[in-house]
């Protein structure tokens, strides 16, 4: 299914992204023909076939609820863009 | 000794007997880097203090009597793994000026083995990519031709090691991106089963997918490598808790009764002529060690690429949602909002390809295509799976080209993504069944490389291993140095 100029702008909002509008039509191009290639799944007959989520077969490996780590915070936050008395930066939210 | 074509064993042997020191090493190696590279661009990031300071600490410890088989063995990272106080970038602009604040466990396990880093090499941005083409610090070369492309996304690992500017160097393979670049350039990449090697400290791309493995000159250099990569990691959820065997120790078992596997898919239509001559050769080269072949059929190859841009792309939209200008990586300049925060800095920060997989992905996931997408594609996955399972039953590793043409040219697939993508037709499959897949240097069409792969049951890296070992002693494709890094 080809997808229009309004899917692509909506998919990328929903990915938080910013297109400019000038590639959009490239965008909305690539898209519809990789989903093209990827319909080519529905060719094949998957009834009753368990999706696959691991390769191995793994399940979630579990381990005691304890705290492991040690805390690092001003290390981590040494490389954030914008930090004050511990806490993360970003724009007024709430007004 | 010629540096630029010796053997880890080669360069150890050398070492340990105290004709070379790991500084006269390191500093040839960084000479090269600093002649060659320019050209090339298979670094993004070069660390000569670190490195001549690992160095003089492996000469202290060979001094000693000390150290192990690597100790002293100059290499280089792919920029997809954290190296702790040195700059990450994952080929992007996102992390343009990222420091990593923790190494990866595959580089804390190499520098304990007393290795030597170099640097860092260039990759497709977040290793999405064929050619080396979407990394925002520029296309990398190939050594054999400056006009193509290395192959992708561990193109400056591969191009660093098949010209001489490292003794070898990880990598991460995802769809193919460790085989298809040493197939390109002409050395041995190896890519382990999911969840040999840890992921913990590889920046993910798809996490049910990513495989961190090694790019060498030799079979037994990607033996020695892996023995120190491999291995349990309680910091990796998906890490296996499989012993880890010794790769070398079973490196020159005899060929004789091997079963290898030829899906006759693998051989058809749309595959260069120069590469299925080369196959060819390599496969009588194995019989002549007295492996027999077999046809076999993998019938569902034909929608291993598309059930994997279906699945790579949904998890990379998940795991690249951690990029929100907010904790680390690129910020844009003065929002007004949370949400302008957010799409700026991703999108000046992320390249093209990234957003088309990204946006794939999350379309891919996105309320009332779930099933129709996502659930089809992993279903699918199942029923690969269940081929190489069958396979295996008769046979002992499967063999065919690791890419379907030579290298390309700078340009010639980068508007066209579909073209792109098939350049990893033959492996990705081997992703979504988890299986360790090898490319051998396998002869040349024309001036250009051509590579053998073969892949092996979940942890059998110790048989493909053993294969590559004996059809190098046997042949000396492995040994050609592209006449420009002389």
């Amino acid at each position: 299914m080809p997808l229009e100029r309004e899917d692509i702008e909506n998919i990328a909002h929903l990915a938080r992204l910013e297109l400019d509008p000038a590639d959009v039509p490239a965008y909305t191009r690539h898209l519809s023909d990789i989903l093209a290639l990827v319909e080519q799944l529905d060719s094949a007959d998957t009834s009753g076939v368990t999706p696959m989520a691991h390769p191995l077969d793994a399940v979630q490996r579990l381990r005691a609820d304890e705290v492991t780590e040690s805390d690092q915070r001003e290390r981590f936050q040494a490389i954030a863009p914008a930090v004050e008395d511990g806490l993360y930066l970003v724009p007024k939210v709430i007004d | 000794m010629e540096i630029a074509t010796a053997t880890l064993a080669e360069l150890a042997a050398a070492l340990r007997a105290r004709e070379l020191s790991s500084e006269e090493l390191t500093r040839a190696y960084l000479e090269r880097i600093e002649r060659l590279d320019p050209d090339l661009n298979s670094y993004i990031t070069v660390t000569p203090e670190l490195a001549l300071q690992q160095a003089g600490a492996a000469d202290a410890d060979l001094a000693r009597g000390e150290g192990g088989p690597l100790t002293g063995i100059p290499l280089a990272h792919k920029d997809i793994f954290c190296t702790d106080g040195v700059t990450t970038t994952c080929g992007s602009r996102m992390l343009a000026d990222f420091i990593a604040p923790y190494d990866a466990t595959a580089v804390t396990r190499l520098r304990q083995a007393g290795t030597v880093l170099l640097g860092k090499t260039n990759m497709d941005e977040f290793a999405m990519g064929s050619s080396n083409e979407t990394s925002h610090f520029g296309p990398v070369r190939n050594p054999w031709d400056p006009e193509r492309v290395p192959g992708g996304s561990s193109g400056g690992s591969a191009a660093a090691v098949a010209a001489g500017l490292a003794a070898a160097a990880t990598g991460t393979d995802t769809g193919g991106s460790i085989r298809q670049p040493a197939a390109l350039c002409g050395i041995t990449g190896l890519k382990p089963t999911y969840g040999r090697v840890s992921r913990y400290g590889m920046i993910a791309f798809a996490s049910s997918l990513d495989q961190g493995g090694t790019l060498t000159r030799s079979a037994e250099d990607a033996a020695l490598l892996l023995g120190a990569m491999a291995g349990f990691d309680s910091h990796d959820s998906t890490s296996v808790d499989v012993p880890v065997p010794d790769y070398a120790a079973t490196l020159g078992d005899n060929l004789a009764g091997l079963r290898v596997g030829l899906p006759r898919e693998y051989f058809g239509d749309g595959i260069d002529p120069d590469v299925a001559s080369a196959v060819d050769a390599a496969l009588e080269e194995l019989r002549g060690l007295g492996a027999e072949t077999v046809e076999i059929s993998l019938p569902n190859s034909h929608l291993a690429v598309p059930a994997y841009y279906v699945i790579a792309p949904a998890e990379c939209s998940a795991n690249l949602s951690r990029f929100d200008g907010v904790r680390y990586g690129h910020r844009c300049a003065e929002p007004q909002d949370l949400e302008e925060l957010y799409k700026r800095s991703r999108s000046e920060g992320f390249g093209a390809e990234v957003k088309r997989r990204i946006m794939i992905g999350t379309y891919a996931l996105s309320a009332g295509y779930y099933d129709a997408y996502y659930l089809k594609a992993q279903r699918v996955r199942r029923l690969i799976g269940d081929d190489f399972r069958r396979a295996f039953a008769k046979v002992d590793v499967i063999a065919g080209p690791t890419a379907p043409t030579p290298a390309f040219a700078i340009g010639e697939r980068v508007d066209d993504p579909i073209t792109m993508y098939l350049s990893d037709i033959f492996t990705i499959a081997a992703n979504l069944a988890g299986l360790p897949g090898m490319s051998l240097p396998a002869g040349f069409s024309g001036e250009l490389p051509v590579g053998l792969q073969l892949i092996g049951d979940h942890f059998a890296e110790g048989r493909l291993l053993n294969v590559g070992h004996r059809y190098q002693q046997a042949t000396d494709w492995h040994r050609r140095l592209p006449p420009a890094c002389a």
